[in-house]
Order: C-alpha cells, then structure tokens, then sequence
C-alpha cells in the first residue's frame, strides 16, 4: 500500500517539475509572517496577475535562517540561472524581482544571497559557513517542502522507514533505538529507548503516546517551526513509537499560542488519515493508532511530564512524586511515553539509515545532532542544527556570524530559565548533554541568547527569576517561597539597594531551593543565579557595594546627561523624540536632562547624531553633572 | 470580577448553556470548554465559569482554580486593539520593560488591564518566537518587530487617526 502512495507522490512531484513555468517558493511560519511574508506574497500575487506572468508560487515553511526572513527561493529555469535565494524580500523588492527577473530574465544579483544549487554562474549558499557547517539531519526537509502537502513529503521518502518498521517486530525497534543512543531532545536527556522498553513491558492496557510540544521557554521555538514545516515527520515519529510500544492512541500537546502550528498539524492529520497511514488497519495491515491534538493553556510547567499529563486530565499542571514513572502509570492510569517533538522527529532518519550511522555523527554519550535557537546579539539569528560536540566558538562567531555593532562578547545563555550563563571561558567547550551540565547549564530546550558586553548578568539572573517565579506551581514550599526570596534579593541589587544582600545568602538559597524541590522547575530555578553568581562575581560585587552597574544595564543605577561641550546649538532632536518631556533647553540653546523626569529609556542617546555623540550614560547615577532647569523652559505636559 | 457585560455577551453567555451539551460530560474536557469559551466572548466572565462547574458537575472552585492557573486565560475583557508586549528573554535584554512601561504611561493603564473606553488593553506575552526581531510588541494579530519607545506613540496615534478618518467616511456616507 505504502508503494501506491509513494508512486502517486513520485508522479504528482515529476508533474510539478516537468511544468516549465518558474516557481517563487516563500517560507511562510510564523517568523516569515512576522517579518512580511504574506506582503510579499501578496506583491508577487499582484504584479503577476498585472502583467500576466506564467509563474507558480509555492509556500513551503521555515528554514531557520530568521535573519534573513522573509526568504524567497525563485526558480527560473527559462532564463539560465539556478534557483537563487533572495532574503529580506519585502513587497517593493517582491515587485521588482517579479517584473525585471520572471519578465526580463535579469536576476539582479545585488540582492542575492546566493544560488540553492551548485552551479559555475552564481556562488552557492553552501559556501558560506552559516549553511555548510550545519548538519541537517532532522530539519533537513524543513523549508523545502510544502507543509500542507502529505505527498511533498511522500516524495522526499517520507514514511518510507514507518512502512519498513510495520514488517518488524516492536522490540527490534526498540533494540536499534537504544543502540542509536538516542536521547531525549526534551532537555534532561533521558534514553528513549529505554523510555520505550519500559512502556513496552508495561503490563497496561491502551498505551498512549504523547508528543509534548509544550515549548514554553522564552526564546526557543525549533518545536514550532517543526510542526509548522514538516509536521508529517513527527507524526511519523509517533507511529514508529506507538508500534513499538504497542499503543492504540497519540496525543499531540502543543501550546495554543502557536495557532499556526496547530492548524498545520489539523491538515496533517486529516491527510494521513486519508492515505490510511492513521486510523483503522493502517497501510493495509491490522494496526491501528489515532491522533488527537491536545492544546496546552501556556503553563511553564506543563513541560514536565506528570505535570502535563494533569493538564490532558483537566486539573491544574502540578508535577507529582515519581515512581511510578508516566511509562507505568500515565495519562488516565494507563501506560505513556512522553517524547519531545525534537526526538520523535529524529526517530524515522535512524530507522531508515541505521544506529550505527546515527551514532557516526556526534559524540559518544551524546550522538545525534542538537537544535539551537540561537538569538540575542548575534549577526545572524535563527534555527541551527549542528552535530554534538561542536564548541560554542564555532556555533556564535563561526555559523552565526559573531557579535554584531563590533561589541565584545559577554555571555551565552543556555537552556532558558533552566539553564545557565557561561562565560568566555568556555567558548571552546564541545556542547553536548553532559559537558553542559557539568559547566551547571544544560541542553535544555535548547534556546540560546547570546549577550554582549552591555549585559547586565545580575539583571540577567533577575530576569529568569522573575520568570520561574511566576511559572512556579506552587506545590513544593522551596520553589514557591524560596524563589521569591532570591527574586527580591536580586531586584534590591538592581536597585541599588542592595548592601544588605549576601552573596553567601544568594548561593545557600539557590541550593535549598534545588534540594527542596520536587520536578524540574524548581530543581532547576536558580541555574541561572548560581552560574552567574559563580562566572560573573564581579557584576554583583559592583552592585552591592559601589551601586553600580558595569554594564550600565539596570535603569536605577544609571543616569544620562548631555555633555554641553559636545552638544550643537538648536538641534531639538533629544527633545522631540523624548516620551516624557525631560530634556529642556538651556538659556545658551543647550539642551539638558531633568533628572527627576527621565525614565531613562535612552531615547535620545540614539536619537542624538553621531556628529555630536553628546548624550553620555554614566553608573552609579550621582557622577552626572547637575544641569538646573531655568523657569523659561517649563515642561509643556503632554 | 463582575463586571459590566455588554448586552450582546449576555446573549452569548445564554447560548452558552445549551451549547456546551457538545461537550462530553467529563473532566478530561474542562480545558478545551474555557478555551472554547474564551473564542467566543474573549475572556472568562465568572458566570461563564458558573455554568461550566454547573455541566462538569464540579465545584466553582476547582473551575476557577484551573483557569487562573494557566497563562491563556483572561477575566478581563480585552481591547479592541489588543497590544502584547513580548518579554522573552532576547526581548529582555533588548529592553522591552522600556516598551511595556512606555505602553503602560501613554495609556494610563497597567498591564493586564483595558483603558475605560475598552479601545487598548495591555498584556505581557512570556515569548511570541519571533526572536530575530526584537523587540516585539504584537498589536492585534500584527507582529511590530525592533521596537523603540517612539514607535509606541506612533503606533497608538495610528489607531486613533484611523477611527478618525473612518469616522469622518462614516458621517460622509450617512450625508449622501
């Protein structure tokens, strides 16, 4: 059965490429959408019916090059030229590529990134190492193919390991995972193939299979893009998983702030049901597996597995004690596995290739390749798949392009609130699961934020707190009350108020607070103050004792004033741009900040021309140069 | 929590009770109802939660428990133009607190609330995954990205020009 469907994909895909019309292929998730795409879409739409251009448009998803969004692949085989990747295509360059290259054949090569395919005109992509130093294993199809479409992915091999799989026996699946070394993409890392064979044996009736896209951390979105590109993978993940494990039902959780995604995974569904590889005697063969689609309301928590599992019952999402582990005694007491989106989509590639290929690529403990999120301030932001045990060196300033605006490098945040800052120290750290824990990170999620030197690492462990705080469920007494301790501790240093506050203080609680608390949340909480605490001493030495903050980051412990010596008479942009009327004028049309006004947003520090340059920021606040308000310049009220 | 319904929502929140008899009567639905209901009216009014205890058979309590527990859920009646201000962390470090707290002092209202004309409300969003452009303030559905606090009077002096402006097309057609 599985050979029709693929001969349908093989013809329908052969018909699509024999037609000689041009295709314009636009990454349309949600980043696209955010940057513009369905403007762009729209341009390409309109021009081409205007002049009556013979070109097809193709939305296919998101490849993970968010700098670059939104990205248009146009292939023009008429004219000679390759498939030629355009970024930042908004409507106006829309237009221009759809009359000057779909018309006249000219590809206007200053807006290129490059050629999708090796060819002797135009450089390759592949050349630049934001491309060729990645190893796509399970993005791989990711913004090639066209999400809505089961045949796309058909064609590409798609359900082809699921279909060899049903010839095997369930625990053979399970032995070439474990061997595979796979490990749970979810953060902790636990053997899924261990995972399986526990559900395997399970002595319940009705398993379940649950794939937790739940991404809840501030940062990290690689299970969005997935089910929104490629969601077919994952569900083929799921029913290699359900048969061998032996379950009759799945369940997707996936946060209800991705709509897309959800409706994405809906199409999905309903397209595998009918090509007949979900449902009721499944390719012809007496296995049958069902697919709901579980929304999550947003709860940081729900991540944990016995939390969401709660959440699927209709209670709040409070973890519980383990044993008995989710794979005894799960969702409705029966047996679950609970797999991340990130490990049910790398399960087809290690059936259809094999474990020892799969453990070819990566480390030892670790084989198989990581997801990063990378993002904050680095050149080029996006998606990165990259085979463990490459150094955080070659990830931030070798793919994704270093630090931009010539800043220093501070800091990299792994593994979102769970996870910790590290330091220069250990950009040459290889990452896998268990270097980063050991460095007290971890995987995580597998977010990243990288920081410059403007950073603040006290407001930075602020932040997280913040964060954990209020996601905290409240069951263990540590996490609920001790993090509101830390949280207050750490906001009196970023007010200046902190001289009381102890650093051993700080280190003792973070570690009560871990040994107090009973899932992943709490154990986790204070990663980010205790690393910070132990790689940046002297971002918090500053702030108790000199109230000041190196990185000029927290608001109450710094001021702005404007250097008379560099100010120009009568240029009013500091105080036009002002939100809060603040800057005055002064008798000799100089301009001067009321200090008791400024919220200190640094509006006019960027507003001011870079010929002048004549707005400072200086920490502690009281080294600003007192300039009085004359009567005359009263504020206006807005 | 009570809090002045429009005649139309009372309508809807009418429909309601006999609507929910497509649901299941059990625990495991209590999530999809609220989210449903919260499609429907845009918040949680509390005589929504009441007749929802009332079908699942549970106490107010337990509804009320579990939709306060999670991020989704609002009991509040949001703006006509929604604005959520994402602070995730590459936001974060990008200074969105300057963009929320400009939000908040140009409104006259804290996050979490809606101003008394129900025009603007304004939210705080854990991350929207749009993190190359930060940072993100969503207005509506409309993704804004590389905020600064000038575009935050830009963007709430758009909305008033446009009521404006369809105001005035308004008073032009009812002329003809």
């Amino acid at each position: 059965m599985y050979e029709a469907l693929k001969k349908e994909a093989l013809k329908r895909k052969r018909a699509f490429e024999e037609d000689p019309r041009p295709i314009i292929q636009i990454g349309m998730a949600t980043c696209g959408i955010a940057a513009g795409a369905l403007e762009t879409r729209a341009a390409f739409q309109q021009v081409l019916a205007e002049r009556q251009i013979p070109a097809r448009i193709r939305t296919v998803g998101c490849m993970g090059h968010c700098y670059a969004e939104p990205v248009v692949i146009i292939d023009h085989g008429a004219s000679g030229f390759p498939p030629i990747l355009y970024p930042e295509v908004n409507s106006g360059k829309a237009a221009m590529l759809a009359k000057l290259f779909l018309e006249n054949g000219d590809p206007r090569l200053e807006h290129i990134l490059g050629a999708t395919k090796e060819n002797d005109m135009i450089p390759s992509v592949m050349e630049f190492p934001r491309f060729n130093r990645e190893k796509r294993l399970v993005m791989e199809k990711c913004g090639h193919i066209d999400p809505e479409d089961i045949y796309d992915y058909i064609a590409g091999g798609g359900y082809a390991a699921f279909a060899k799989t049903l010839e095997r026996p369930g625990d053979t699946l399970i032995d070439e995972i474990q061997q595979s070394g796979l490990r749970g993409r979810g953060g902790a890392g636990f053997p899924t193939g261990l995972k399986w064979e526990l559900a395997r044996q399970s002595q319940g009736k009705e398993k379940i299979v649950i794939c937790n896209a739940d991404e809840g951390d501030p940062g990290a979105y690689m299970d969005r893009m997935l089910l929104e590109s490629n969601p077919h993978q994952v569900l083929e993940g799921m029913l290699i998983c359900a048969h061998a494990v032996g379950a009759g039902r799945g369940i997707v959780y996936v946060r209800a702030e991705y709509p897309l995604a959800v409706k994405t995974l809906e199409k999905a569904l309903h397209q595998a049901k009918e090509a007949r590889l979900l449902g009721n005697g499944i390719l012809g063969t007496s296995f049958d597996f069902h697919i709901d689609i579980f929304e999550g309301s947003g709860a940081f928590v729900c991540g944990e597995e016995t939390a969401l599992i709660h959440s699927i019952e209709g209670y709040r999402g409070m973890p519980r004690q383990r044993p008995p582990y989710p794979t005894e005694s799960g969702l409705f007491g029966k047996p679950t596995v609970i797999n991340n989106v990130k490990t049910l989509a790398t399960v087809p590639a290690i059936l259809e290739h094999g474990a020892q290929w799969f453990r070819g690529i990566g480390t030892k403990n670790s084989p198989g390749t990581a997801i990063f999120s990378i993002v904050g301030d680095v050149t080029h932001p996006g998606l990165v798949e990259i085979p463990m045990g490459v150094t955080l060196r070659t990830l931030i300033f070798d793919i994704c392009g270093g630090i931009p605006n010539k800043k220093g490098f501070k800091a990299v945040q792994i593994g979102g609130p769970s996870g910790g800052c590290l330091s220069e120290a250990f950009l040459d750290t290889p990452i896998d699961f268990d270097t980063l824990a050991e460095a007290g990170a971890m995987m995580g999620s597998g977010g990243m934020v990288v920081m410059n030197e403007d950073t603040c690492m006290v407001d930075v462990a602020r932040y997280f707190l913040d964060f954990t705080q209020k996601e905290s469920c409240g069951k263990c007494t540590f996490c609920r009350i001790g993090t509101h301790h830390l949280l207050a501790a750490l906001e009196q240093l970023t007010e200046g108020k902190g001289e009381s506050v102890d650093v051993n203080f700080l280190q003792r609680l973070s570690e009560d607070i871990r040994a107090g608390s009973l899932c992943g949340l709490g154990k986790t909480a204070p990663n980010p103050v205790l690393t910070s605490l132990k790689y940046f001493a002297n971002d918090y030495q500053a702030h108790m004792k000199e109230k000041r903050c190196p990185a000029m980051a927290c608001r109450p412990l710094v001021a702005f004033y404007i250097d008379l010596e560099k100010c120009a008479r009568g240029c009013d942009v500091c105080e036009g741009c002002c939100p809060v009327d603040a800057v005055f004028t002064t008798p000799n049309r100089k301009k001067g900040i009321d200090q008791s006004l400024c919220v200190k947003c640094g509006e006019c520090m960027t507003a001011c021309p870079p010929e002048y340059k004549a707005v400072m920021k200086v920490s502690p606040p009281h080294l600003a140069p007192v300039i009085e308000r004359p009567p005359q310049a009263a504020r206006k009220g807005k | 929590m009570d809090l002045e319904l429009s005649p139309e929502e009372r309508q809807k929140l009418q429909e309601l009770k006999s609507e929910l008899q497509s649901f299941k009567r059990e625990r495991g639905q209590l999530i999809p109802i609220l989210q449903w209901i919260q499609e429907r009216l845009s918040f949680l009014p509390s005589q929504a939660l009441e007749s929802v205890a009332e079908y699942l058979q549970i106490a107010y309590a337990e509804v009320f428990g579990v939709a306060t527990f999670y991020n989704q859920f609002r009991f509040h009646p949001p703006g006509r133009n929604p604005i959520r201000v994402c602070l995730g962390t590459a936001c974060h470090v990008k200074g969105a607190d300057i963009i929320l707290e400009n939000f908040e002092r140009k409104l006259g209202i804290r996050e979490g609330e809606t101003t008394p004309d129900r025009e603007f409300s304004i939210e705080r969003v854990a991350c929207v995954g749009c993190c190359a452009l930060a940072p993100v303030t969503l207005m509506g559905e409309t993704v804004h990205g590389y905020m600064a606090p000038s575009k935050v009077e830009g963007l709430i002096t758009r909305v008033a020009i446009e009521k404006e402006v369809r105001e005035r097309e308004r008073k032009k057609g009812a002329h003809v």
